[in-house]
């Protein structure tokens, strides 16, 4: 009988473990999943916190107990070193476990204090902070709005520009559009990353009246004066400034001396292995791919490794290999939004906005808890 | 090929969100002054934005160069 250990339980962690519990007997293989928090929480519900809506808590938080298959072991407990030469993990409370296959899965954590002055600004990468910020915008009666990055990488690439556009919904809704500058501090000479999809948000953001800046990473802030500065040597003044935090590896990854550059875990960009130990797999947030941090990209390549673990404990000699692929869903407000499908080898498409991608992006939020999370897709 | 000691290579081939540019400006943030960076794009875009980027940050674009199939951007942080 074969040891798999999963260490986080978000996305990733969740989905590789299901996946394997499901296509592995209890006699071939013990799966635990190890991981901080007894609860599990949808991260892209923070933007419709942030912005109001009235979600049912279960839309956004769940045990993790109550999404794992039955055959998987739940340990909550924070890991405090990964071995990988030795085969082990430490874990605060429960001391050590070995294993024969190993899944990192811990995601990133947000460093907002990398970035002078940040005790000024608003995020939503957090639901505590998403509260907050909703709080702000509540109070909000008109002004300059910035929406900007403090770091990179960041979870969601577009999600500082879809809440560019939600904000520009909210704001008509509450019949002060007139009154709200809204500014999309862009990291990018462009809106985002890809020509054609940069095209359509382009189009998009000046239709909304969003004013764009190119090339503006936020350096500092002085929160007095309410002014950001950028990485390039300009300067933009606020009344409300929201900043994408900076973002991590897992703590634990970078104690344990596995991360580069920020804590990210250098992975082969298909097999998903760490250097040359064939038993140790990462995925989700906590890689080093040039793919974008996303709940996408986590669950594509958690259904990859499942399906390689399985591989080699059955003897099977193919592997499958991730291909790089990440869909995404982007809301711009007044039911419209805008869906993305590509893969290392296929760039995205110039999208059309549309109520059919809004209906798409609200039946992933309602099938993230079964579908998804099950690995059934 | 330069002289130039490459410290850090960013292999952003086959990258379309975040893209190469993105990559860049992580490892920009991440390297030392004087430190030269090498990205591997196969993204079309980067041969406008990436320059554009470089020039209007204040760093070096040493070269330029088409490989088989990408093409490597030598740059240097200088502040
Ligand atoms: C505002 C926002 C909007 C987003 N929108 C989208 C979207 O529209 N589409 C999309 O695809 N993605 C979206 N994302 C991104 C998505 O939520 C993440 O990329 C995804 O959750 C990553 O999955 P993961 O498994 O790598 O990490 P996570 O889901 O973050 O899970 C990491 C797990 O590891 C655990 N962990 C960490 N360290 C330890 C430790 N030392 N010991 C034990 N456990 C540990 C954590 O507790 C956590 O459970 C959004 C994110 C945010 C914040």
């Amino acid at each position: 009988m074969k040891k798999i250990l999963v260490v986080g339980g978000g996305t990733g962690g969740t989905i590789v473990a299901n996946v394997l519990a499901r296509k592995l007997s209890r006699k071939e293989a013990e799966i635990t999943v190890v991981s901080e928090s007894p609860k599990h929480i949808y991260q892209p519900a923070f933007i419709y916190t942030a912005l109001g809506y009235n979600l049912h808590e279960r839309d956004i938080v769940r045990g993790e107990e109550e999404l794992l298959d039955k055959n998987v072991k739940l340990i909550i407990d924070n890991a405090l070193r990964i071995d990988v030469e030795d085969r082990y993990v430490v874990l605060e409370r429960t001391g050590k476990l070995d294993y024969d296959y190993m899944v990192i899965a811990t995601g990133s954590r947000i460093v907002p204090e990398e970035v002078p002055g940040y005790q000024a600004t608003y995020h939503f990468y957090g639901l505590e902070e998403a509260n907050r910020l909703s709080k702000a915008l509540e109070e909000f009666s008109g002004g300059v709005i910035a929406v900007g990055i403090g770091g990179i990488p960041y979870k969601c690439p577009p999600a500082p520009a879809e809440f560019c556009c939600l904000l520009d919904y909210y704001f008509t809704r509450k019949k002060i559009r007139d009154k709200v500058e809204i500014h999309y501090l862009s990291p990018l000479p462009r809106t985002f990353p890809h020509e054609a999809v940069a095209e359509a948000i382009t189009e998009m953001m000046e239709k909304k009246d969003i004013h764009w800046h190119p090339m503006f990473n936020i350096e500092s802030v002085d929160p007095e004066k309410r002014i950001v500065y950028s990485l390039e040597g300009e300067s933009l003044r606020f009344d409300l400034l929201v900043m994408v935090p900076p973002h991590r590896g897992a703590k634990v990854v970078e104690e344990s001396g596995l991360g580069v550059d920020g804590g990210w875990i250098p992975v082969d960009k298909h097999a998903l292995q760490y250097k040359d130990y064939s038993e140790v797999y990462v995925i989700g947030d906590a890689t080093n791919l040039p793919v974008s941090k996303s709940g996408a990209a986590a669950h594509f390549e958690a259904k990859v490794v499942g399906d390689r673990i399985y591989a080699d404990i059955t003897g099977k000699k193919s592997k499958p290999v991730y291909d790089g692929r990440v869909l995404c869903f982007c809301d711009a407000g007044f039911r419209k939004a805008i869906y993305m499908d590509f893969n290392y080898e296929k760039p995205p498409r110039k999208p059309r906005f549309s109520y059919l991608w809004y209906l798409g992006k609200q039946a992933v939020n309602k099938l993230y808890w079964s579908l998804i999370l099950k690995g059934i897709v | 090929m330069s002289e130039i000691k490459v410290n850090k290579v960013v292999d952003a081939r086959g990258s379309h969100c975040p893209g190469p540019l993105m990559e860049l400006i992580k490892a920009i943030r991440n390297a030392g002054v004087g430190e030269v960076i090498a990205v591997y794009s196969t993204d079309s875009g980067s041969k406008t934005d990436i320059p554009r980027w470089v020039e209007k940050a204040g760093h070096q674009l040493i070269g330029v160069y088409e490989r088989n199939g990408y093409t490597e951007f030598i740059v240097k942080k200088v502040k």
